[in-house]
């Protein structure tokens, strides 16, 4: 792997740049056998290719993919990372990814953009401060940094804000200032390079058909590119877990839905942090290349299409002009969507299932990608190990049937 | 350069406007770039990452890179729009932008001289190091002001938007010949038809060739005939300046009308049903990739023609042809007719069709053919082509090249059929290579495609395929051929050279694409996104197909093998404010007001937002603090009657033979047994088991029932109930009405509330009426429900009387109540005294993680039902157990209150939480900070101290207590 910086890119100035190379080795096909195989080349499914070959050694490791990497949500969503989760076990597992983000550029020697720029959540509501103050205390207290703002606090923070708007006027926010966004095709790339330099296979267009087991667990899978022999199988397929797992004879707790997103034409800076609302649905940044990147929320219904109601963009445009009323004449350039993945309790799905060899990471909802590093990491622990790693073990697939939720989103539930 | 005569401007309407300060005048009917061009304007802007000097390179949509700001004063500046869609008006002010300080001088131009630095993905491979932060601090501020295009607005958008529905047998998209065949056949045939198009006026690709003849007629003639006919149509509505920029499931589509009415109407949203549409969409012209291709003066051969035709300008004096395709020599000859002086014409092909090659020695014009352009000359104009014969591998050679003086160069790269909306519609693209281009193929919807859009360049196909379609006929084309060289042999030709732009706005070469492609990144996607070709504001409508063709050629393989991308709505951007219409400041949400709520006003009340609704939160006399007004408001309840309006609480109106059965499978109380006459405090869970909201039932009838919900839960509660009654019990007789408007419910509560309400009750024996009945009667003259409830520990009743009869009823209950000190009390107290007493707001001391037990609600539930919803989910061993946190009354030591949200530690130094305090108040009534919280455990650890989270840092200690504070016996609720 050639390492990147700006000598060698100066070195491949001289030559034309004609000597660079493929970033990730692609084979056409995957080899008969290897030591784990993970499904679903997505950020996730990448991050813990790249931590099985980097921290556990794993010799012989393949990624399958369906399409091509990055293509499903990681390459589809608002970019947003954040680590104020209610709970600790939540708490502990975006913060170990937020700390991963710190040190991610330097650690695959490519620049995802991690900008921690800070992230605001507005409170529209009595209702919306206690719920608000209630994680401010509790992410003090877990070591999580998080501070709230009054309303002239959070309108200097974010100048476009408006917080006398007539209907839900801004009464507070909570600011977590080591939160931001990242460049997420450069996640997937940066984990394929760094994986595929550890020797991991990287296998785009290979679809996954079948998965064989024997009495003693799974051993292997059937792909749109023949047999692959494996004790060790991760899936990471986001929307299409259920479709995968039910391969092995397992129905997962999961439905799946189409979520959109939006940007605007590129302007010159005039965003400079992450507002998010959860009462008025609207989430906001501005990429560095100037175009406002803009989350909308899931259409009501389950559906395995990559296309949601166009009245779903517009009741998040909605919000986004009554809260930054001169954002009213931008354009919306671009929309599109994806699947979500969705568990019972709306937290994350990490570990073993009850077929041995067989490990799951899925469920991730609307907020995955902020949890990439983390989730990579500890899911690779996970498969290398056998046994959960002490973060992911709250996030079993037993949790359903024991009970023990982890519901960040009922924990800020509305009601009076 | 304006030509003396021609072009559908309005020579007697002159108009004045200004670019960059400077003052031009124009004619009606100009576009801002058509009106620029005539005035010798040549150098519109500067491209996004070089910030490269550029001008025009269409005259339509696609255009890359004459984006312009428009300020029409404080509230109306626009970033980012194409010179050739603004129609020119008195007075528009124009700005060029991502300059500094001018246009002509900028700057940040320096960044061409690091562009070998800076190839696609640079930024991927630099910036890394050193230091944690160093991108996010030092770099990415850089990147930021180097990037971006316009400048936001800067104040909000005085104008406003409005919205409309409508329905249509046929929507044609499109009005040039074949949509405009296409919309008199399908209204002839009788069906009501929509016309729309983004441009001005009717008539597409003629209206910048006047000289062709359409039927036997001059394009002009025919066209006129044509658009009257429309216009009188009564079946046709003909809608101008509209894009068509979403395709969903059936047949729905979405239509931006641009307005700019002088009352600030500015924009129209269609949101369009209909039977068929027909997709006449057009298609656009391919730029042709080759060294200094960007520079100003190398323009599209058919938007010169059409600046020439339509516009009567000229954009250059001195022209040269650069053609792959047939249809450039048709748009030279025109020019060349209107005065332009056509220097030569580079025929890429080696062959060029005989015809036209005869025609050009005729002409007195030099044809080369099996000639392309080794580079081009000129700074901030073109002065002049490297015209070189291509080498056997499609290269120019440049050691055999010459120099050929002209300002003008005529790019004729082919057609690319405008398919966005047909892919939107989910239909299949399908690879022509007889035509070389992607064209409609298998539809999934009932729309069908005509003209240029689905390959029918020929004008009268075009009109023969348009009048089909608007009739639903089937229409085979006849078998053509394009003698056109194909996009990806003019791309395998550009793949070496320097400064070869694909994605024009977006600074994208042929190089870049090609370092893409040797890094690894083969799906097109990869491709598009490394690079970013494709998604400047055009979204690829200039160079997208040759941006496929460039990567094929990198690969070798062949165009259709690598696909395309992905037609992402919208088709043109589209202004946030359309989408989002009049849902603006009060209107962005509705917000509710209960049916006192003029009256609380007028006694100057305070309100706060509740879920949807606007609630009157303390009522304090003139001088007196909130806080006070508080003290005040639950002492009155306390000691004498005091009055809240509860109407905001949801209702829900159950009835049926098996209205009882419905509600005992539902909530988890036992309801069969409750008697007519008889309320009960019930409580209904989500399936996982965890309390979903709170409220009253009260039956008032063996099959009817009145229900109750919190105020935030009324909808949700309403769904919730009639999904199982639709979904899993069917054949239940059972029907349920939102009665939450239909009632306003006064509370009047306090030991003097029964005195209060005695002289005004009729049909109804108040005394006899127990805590937790119901009973029908008159209350004031006014028919009414009667409930005897309480939620705030003291003697209460609720008077529920049609909405309209609320303010008649209140000043009958002031009057009666006078003598007993009746006050006003508002939400705050309501929290206040709730919380003396113990009572749990659902959302507050709950949320979605709580179960009845946790509440010390436990009792609600009926031990001996077969099920409810959420009893398999609370069975589950993680839902119950001594562990859970438990409501538990919290006391502080001293007077200081803990903050709602605090958390709970079992010692000052501890880091895990043990709960959460989730109500916090100071009693006036008691004299003390009161709390609530939930507390692992809580139930057994009476007595116990623990601490709370405090945001100095320092937590704090309260102890633990039971959560009624106030009469725990219920005496004064019974008295």
């Amino acid at each position: 792997m050639t390492r990147f910086s700006w000598a060698a890119l100066a070195r491949g100035a001289l030559r034309g740049h004609r000597a660079w190379t493929p970033q990730w080795r692609s084979p056409d096909r995957p080899q008969p056998d290897y030591d784990a195989v993970i499904v679903g080349g997505g950020g996730h499914g990448l991050a813990t290719a790249y931590y099985l070959a980097k921290e556990y050694r794993l010799g012989r490791i393949a990624v399958l993919e369906k399409g091509w990497i990055g293509g499903g949500n990681t390459g589809r969503n608002t970019t947003i990372i954040r680590s104020n989760y209610l709970f600790p076990e939540s708490a502990a597992l975006y913060d170990h990814a937020v700390q991963l983000w710190e040190g991610l550029s330097a650690e695959l020697n490519y620049n995802v953009m991690f900008s921690p720029r800070g992230v605001l959540m507005l409170a529209h509501s009595h209702h919306d401060v206690q719920s608000g103050l209630r994680h401010v205390h509790a992410n003090r207290l877990a070591g999580v940094d998080n501070e709230w703002l009054t309303p002239a606090e959070a309108k200097a923070f974010c100048p476009p804000l408006d917080i006398a708007t007539p209907r839900w006027p801004v009464f507070g926010a909570a600011l977590q200032r080591r939160g931001g966004v990242a460049r997420h095709d450069a996640v997937a790339w940066g984990y394929a390079r760094a994986a595929s330099a550890l020797g991991v296979d990287i296998i785009e267009g290979c679809e996954v058909t079948g998965i064989t087991r024997d009495a003693a667990g799974v051993t292997g899978l059937e792909t749109s590119k023949g047999p692959v022999r494996a004790r060790r199988i991760g899936v990471v397929a986001a929307g299409s877990t259920s479709l995968v797992m039910a391969m092995a004879g397992l129905r997962m707790p999961l439905e799946s839905f189409p979520l959109q997103a939006l940007v605007s034409e590129p302007v010159k800076p005039v965003f400079p942090c992450v507002v998010m609302s959860n009462t008025v649905h609207a989430y906001i940044s501005q990429s560095d290349k100037g175009e406002l990147v803009i989350g909308a929320g899931t259409d009501q219904y389950p559906s395995y299409s990559q296309a949601g109601g166009v009245q779903i963009l517009g009741h998040t445009l909605e919000a986004i002009c009554e809260l930054f009323p001169i954002f009213r004449r931008m354009r919306m350039l671009r929309a599109w969507g994806g699947i979500v993945d969705v568990t019972p309790d709306r937290s994350p799905i990490i570990g073993l299932t009850p077929v041995p060899g067989l490990f799951v990471n899925c469920g991730w909802g609307t907020g995955g990608f902020k949890a990439t590093p983390g989730s990579g990491h500890v899911f690779a622990a996970t498969i290398a190990r056998g046994e959960p790693h002490p973060i992911a073990a709250p996030f079993s697939l037993d949790r359903f049937t024991t009970g023990q939720l982890i519901d960040e989103a009922a924990a800020a539930a509305v009601a009076h | 350069m304006r030509l003396p005569e021609g072009g559908r401007i309005d020579r007697s309407q002159p108009l004045r406007f200004t670019f960059d300060g400077r003052a031009y005048r124009g004619f009606a009917g100009d576009t801002l770039a058509s009106a620029l061009l005539a005035n010798g304007i040549t150098l519109f802007g500067r491209s996004f990452k070089y910030h490269r000097p550029r001008g025009l390179l269409a005259a339509g949509a696609e255009e890359p890179n004459a984006l312009v700001e428009l300020d029409r004063g404080p509230g109306r500046r626009e970033p980012n729009i194409p010179a050739t869609l603004v129609p020119l008006e008195e007075g528009l002010v124009a700005r060029s932008q991502n300059r500094w300080p001018s246009l002509r001088a900028d700057l940040a131009s320096v960044a061409g001289l690091a562009a070998p630095l800076l190839p696609a993905g640079f930024y991927y491979k630099t910036f890394i190091g050193p230091g944690r932060e160093a991108w996010h601090r030092r770099w990415e501020p850089l990147i930021r002001r180097m990037a971006g295009l316009g400048r936001a607005p800067a104040a909000p958008d005085p104008d406003h938007y409005a919205n409309r529905f409508a329905h249509c047998e046929v929507l044609v998209v499109g009005a040039g010949p074949a949509g405009i065949a296409a919309a008199l056949a399908a209204a002839e045939a009788g069906g009501r038809v929509i016309l729309c198009e983004a441009g001005t006026e009717p008539g597409g690709q003629l209206l910048a060739t006047p000289e062709a003849m359409v039927e036997g007629q001059p394009a002009s003639d025919w066209l006129a005939a044509r658009v009257a006919a429309i216009r009188a149509h009564p079946r046709i509505r003909l809608l101008t300046r509209t894009t068509t920029f979403h395709y969903g499931l059936q047949n729905y589509l979405c239509l931006a009308e641009a307005l700019d009415r002088p009352d600030g109407l500015r924009e129209r949203l269609w949101q369009v049903r209909t039977a068929r549409v027909v997709l006449a969409t057009g298609a656009y012209e391919r730029p042709i990739p080759f060294a200094g291709n960007d520079r100003p003066g190398v323009m599209l051969a058919e938007a010169a023609r059409a600046y020439a035709g339509r516009w009567a300008v000229l954009p250059g004096r001195r022209a040269v042809l650069l053609a792959a395709h047939d249809s450039g020599y048709a748009a030279a000859f025109a020019l060349a007719d209107r005065g332009v002086g056509l220097a030569a014409i580079l025929d890429l092909r080696a062959t060029p069709p005989p015809d036209l090659a005869a025609q050009a020695p005729a002409r007195g014009i030099r044809l080369l053919a099996g000639h392309g352009v080794a580079g081009t000359r000129g700074g901030t104009r073109l002065t002049g082509v490297l015209a070189a014969p291509l080498r056997a591998d499609g290269v120019p050679d440049a050691t055999r090249a010459e120099a050929i003086p002209c300002d003008l160069l005529l790019m004729a790269g082919g057609w690319t059929p405008d398919i966005q909306l047909f892919s939107q519609s989910r239909g299949r693209a399908r690879w022509d290579a007889a035509l070389d281009a992607f064209l409609p193929g298998e539809s999934v919807q009932d729309l069908a495609c005509a003209g240029a859009c689905n390959g029918s360049l020929d004008l009268a196909e075009a009109l023969a395929e348009g009048a089909a379609a608007g009739r639903g006929e089937a229409w085979a084309p006849p078998p053509r051929r394009s003698t056109a060289l194909p996009a990806r042999a003019i791309a395998a030709g550009a793949l070496g050279a320097r400064k070869a732009f694909v994605d024009f706005q977006n600074d994208v070469t042929t190089a870049d694409i090609a370092l893409a492609v040797r890094e690894g990144f083969r799906s097109i996607e990869h491709v598009k996104r490394y690079t970013t070709t494709g998604m400047a504001t055009d979204q690829g409508k200039a160079g997208g197909l040759m941006g496929l063709a460039v990567a094929a050629a990198a690969q070798g393989v062949d165009l259709p093998e690598l696909g395309l991308t992905t037609f992402r709505p919208p088709t043109m951007p589209v202004n946030f404010g359309t989408l989002a219409g009049r849902h603006r400041g009060p209107l962005f949400e509705p917000l509710r007001t209960a049916p006192l709520h003029g009256w609380a006003g007028a006694r100057g009340a305070e309100f706060e937002p509740v879920g949807p609704w606007l609630r009157a939160r303390a009522f304090p006399r003139t001088g007196e603090s909130a806080e006070a007004a508080v003290a005040r408001e639950c002492r009155a309840v306390r000691e004498a009657a005091g009055l809240l309006d509860a109407s905001t609480l949801g209702k829900i109106e159950v009835v049926g033979p098996d209205a009882a059965e419905f509600l005992e499978r539902c909530y988890v109380n036992a309801l069969h047994r409750l008697q007519p006459g008889r309320c009960r405090y019930a409580l209904l869970l989500r399936e996982d088991g965890f309390l979903y909201d709170d409220g009253v039932i009260a039956r008032l009838a063996p099959d009817r029932f009145h229900v109750t919900t919190t105020t935030g839960g009324a909808a949700r509660v309403l769904h919730l109930l009639e999904d199982y009654r639709q979904t899993e019990w069917p054949d239940l007789q059972v029907w349920l009405t939102s009665t939450t408007e239909h009632w306003a419910v006064l509370a009047v509560q306090g030991p003097a509330s029964r005195a209060v309400l005695a002289p005004l009750v009729e049909g109804i024996d108040l005394a006899a009426l127990p805590h937790m009945g119901v009973a029908e009667g008159r209350v004031a003259g006014i028919p009414a429900r009667l409930f005897r409830l309480s939620f705030t520990g003291e003697l209460g009743y609720e008077v529920n009387v049609t909405a309209g009869q609320a303010e008649a009823l209140r000043a009958a209950l002031f009057e009666a109540g006078a003598p007993h000190g009746l006050t006003p009390y508002g939400t705050e107290a309501m929290h206040v005294l709730r919380a003396e007493k113990g009572y749990v707001i659902v959302g507050q001391d709950s949320d979605g993680t709580v179960t009845p037990d946790d509440l010390g609600l436990g009792w609600c539930i009926g031990r001996a039902k077969r099920d409810f919803i959420g009893k398999r989910g609370l069975e589950r061993a993680g839902m119950q157990g001594p562990g859970r946190r438990q409501l538990v009354g919290l006391a502080p030591d001293g007077d200081w209150l803990p903050e709602e949200g605090a958390q709970l530690l079992p010692a000052a130094e501890a880091r895990a939480a043990e709960g959460h305090v989730t109500s916090a108040y100071r009693s006036a009534w008691l004299g003390r900070p009161i709390a609530l919280g939930l507390l692992a455990g809580g139930r057994g650890r009476m007595g116990e101290r623990v601490f709370a989270t405090r945001r100095d840092g320092t937590p704090a200690p309260l102890r633990i207590v039971p959560p009624v504070f106030h009469d725990p016996e219920g005496k004064r609720l019974h008295g």
